[in-house]
């Protein structure tokens, strides 16, 4: 297991390698000058000049990539073009902004979709079981955008129950644990709406295989209590597809989060990435681009091991 | 996994209906046509399927005939600013006086362009590379995986955001990142599917008859993995309409002055106008939610028939 691991890591070096070659070549082919930022009207030419030299933008490509590369692997991101500030100062506070988000998300979409979704096999082509059909179709149908504008329209605007934004209310009244969750809640429904939906669908399709299982016929016919056949006979051996379907959607989630990120106005990395965007802030994109893509590779790993933990017949 | 509720009794009785199909095409079973009609006849039997074909059909025509539906121009400043609802403009007006039902029939054409051709594109990419990576094994099909492998650890929506803003925004790049990003999964749908059946004995056969490598993989192998692609290329146009609506609705994707239906909800981040001015963010919302939910409902419909039973 342990060599397993090892492996898998070090598989990540050359994938994050060329993740990182493919970020810098398309931010850098892209057309606008980051200089641009910094040249003011009444600036010679050899001052820009002198300016992209101190922002390293006169050399060539390989060059610049591999400088980039050495201070990476160093723990230096460079300077944000935009705030002036080092990157690895802007992105601690971001990135558990994030974190906080997309773990709540996941938190609560294992809640509530693996009891429907176990619930909907096990009353297959009910009422209920339709209605969670429905309830999926809505959930990727409906672009997150307009949930969450939808939502802040009835439960922040007419209904005045919520925040319309940010992670806590400005002032001394904010920061308390019920101001937070407070501010919490319509995100995370817009976040976890897609992925409910999907978990719902996996489990119940997962389920419903496993009740044509031997071992499940055996243990209803001993005359094992239903909810014990249900839980421990049933659901544990359906938790090794659904471990794949929720690591393969990782990424879709990071995404996910840029635009409900930008709708709740929540510092996390998907704002911070529209700014670096909108600023043409190259070093911020680069380490936005690695971190995410990290993230991903770590998620594969964890769902991996969790694979093994949960069915002892997978050895690595 | 069906729309519609399903009971014994009336699946029983579809069974039987299609026992008789197929018996009575027996004589000429082979034929494909006899295929097509059960798989067509499936379909059409799913509910919401139809209507799902219906709507994606209804757009199609609105989006053709834009010119002759639309009252105005949609890009142009036709009344007054932020004009209420009124029978001279039944949804009202936006900021600078543009008439938001124009826009609406006008954005339709957007959302299906890059739905359809993005799809299209990747398609062809995806299948061309996957039945070679299935088919030739080897180094072929390490690179290819590899490759794939690291298209799939980019978070996809923060790729296509980056790429998109920094080349240009408009509607080409975004079919064509769309397009160039989004065939990994089929690709790798396609390799397993030509590695089941290379297997296959008539495939084996055609291999030692000496056929050449283009005319089995497209005579013999293409024909029988046509059917998942279909599937995917289906759901894979409600997910690029998606990803298209949130890059214009984040600005980066289809800009002002052209109408997309993404684009006309970016305004309604002002709290204002989300309050004040209903009329300029819901129906936009509604299309999209409507559009999508249309082309999953066929894509579901499709996979029942092709899968022979609505499970």
């Amino acid at each position: 297991m342990g060599k397993y691991i090892l492996k898998r890591i070090l598989i990540m070096i050359p994938v994050l390698l060329m993740v990182s070659f493919f970020s810098f070549l398309i931010i850098n082919m892209a057309p606008g000058d980051p200089a641009d930022l910094y040249v003011s009207p009444d600036m010679t030419q050899a001052q820009i000049e002198l300016t992209r030299q101190k922002l390293g933008l006169n050399q060539p490509l390989l060059v610049r990539y591999g400088l980039w590369l050495w201070n990476t692997v160093q723990g230096d991101l460079g300077f944000s073009f935009q705030s002036r500030i080092p990157v690895t100062q802007v992105l601690p506070s971001k990135i558990s902004a994030t974190v906080q988000l997309m773990l709540v998300t996941l938190v609560f979409s294992y809640l509530i979709g693996i009891p429907l979704g176990v619930l909907s096999a096990k009353y297959k082509n009910s009422w209920f079981d339709n209605l969670m059909t429905g309830f999926n179709f809505l959930g990727v149908s409906i672009p997150n955008f307009f949930l969450g504008l939808g939502l802040i329209y009835i439960f922040s605007l007419k209904l005045k129950l919520l925040p319309t934004g940010g992670m806590v209310t400005l002032g001394p009244s904010g920061g308390s644990l019920g101001d937070r969750i407070n501010h919490l809640i319509l995100p995370v429904i817009v976040l976890s709406t897609f992925y409910i939906s999907n978990m719902i669908r996996y489990v119940r399709s997962s389920m419903i295989d496993i009740f044509q299982e031997n071992y499940m016929r055996t243990a209803v016919a001993k005359g094992l209590p239903q909810r014990k056949v249900l839980l421990k006979h049933g659901l544990r051996n359906s938790l090794v597809p659904i471990i794949t379907i929720i690591s393969s959607d990782i990424p879709k989630l990071l995404g996910g989060a840029v635009v409900t990120e930008q709708i709740f106005n929540w510092p996390g990395i998907g704002q911070l990435m529209m700014l670096a965007i909108n600023s043409r802030d190259y070093p911020m994109l680069m380490a936005i681009n690695l971190l995410a893509a990290v993230a991903v590779l770590i998620f594969n790993l964890i769902a991996d091991i969790m694979y093994a933990v949960v069915d002892p017949r997978i050895r690595y | 996994m069906s729309v519609n509720s399903q009971n014994f009794k009336r699946a029983d009785a579809k069974d039987i209906e299609e026992m008789e199909i197929i018996s009575q095409n027996q004589g000429i079973s082979q034929n494909d046509e006899s295929y097509l009609k059960i798989t067509f006849k499936r379909f059409v039997r799913n509910k919401m399927a139809v209507i799902g074909a219906i709507v994606f059909i209804v757009l199609i025509i609105v989006a053709l005939a834009a010119p002759l539906l639309a009252p105005y121009n949609p890009d142009l400043t036709v009344g007054t600013f932020t004009a209420k609802p009124s029978s001279q403009f039944i949804l009202g007006t936006d900021e600078v006086g543009r008439d938001v039902l124009s826009r609406l029939i006008y954005g339709s054409r957007i959302s299906l362009f890059v739905g359809i051709f993005s799809v299209l594109m990747y398609t062809i990419i995806g299948t061309s590379l996957g039945l070679l990576s299935g088919f030739l094994g080897g180094i072929v099909d390490t690179v290819v995986m590899r490759i794939t492998e690291v298209f799939m650890s980019f978070p996809y929506m923060m790729v296509v955001i980056v790429v998109v803003s920094l080349i240009e925004p408009n509607i080409g790049t975004v079919t064509l990142v769309i397009g160039l990003l989004g065939w990994p999964p089929l690709c790798r749908l396609v390799r397993g599917e030509v590695m089941k059946l290379k297997k296959a004995d008539y495939i084996q056969a055609a291999i030692s008859s000496g056929y050449s490598t283009p005319k089995i993989l497209f005579k013999h192998i293409f024909p029988n993995v046509f059917s998942p692609i279909l599937v995917t290329m289906t759901f894979g146009i409600a997910t690029s309409i998606l990803t298209e609506a949130s890059l214009s609705f984040l600005g980066v994707g289809v800009t002002a002055p052209t109408a997309s239906w993404g684009n006309m909800l970016t305004n309604a981040q002002s709290l204002t106008v989300l309050q004040t001015q209903i009329w300029r963010w819901l129906p936009p919302g509604i299309m999209i939610l409507v559009t999508v939910l249309a082309v999953n409902f066929m894509g579901n419909g499709l996979r029942s028939a092709i899968d022979g039973e609505a499970k």
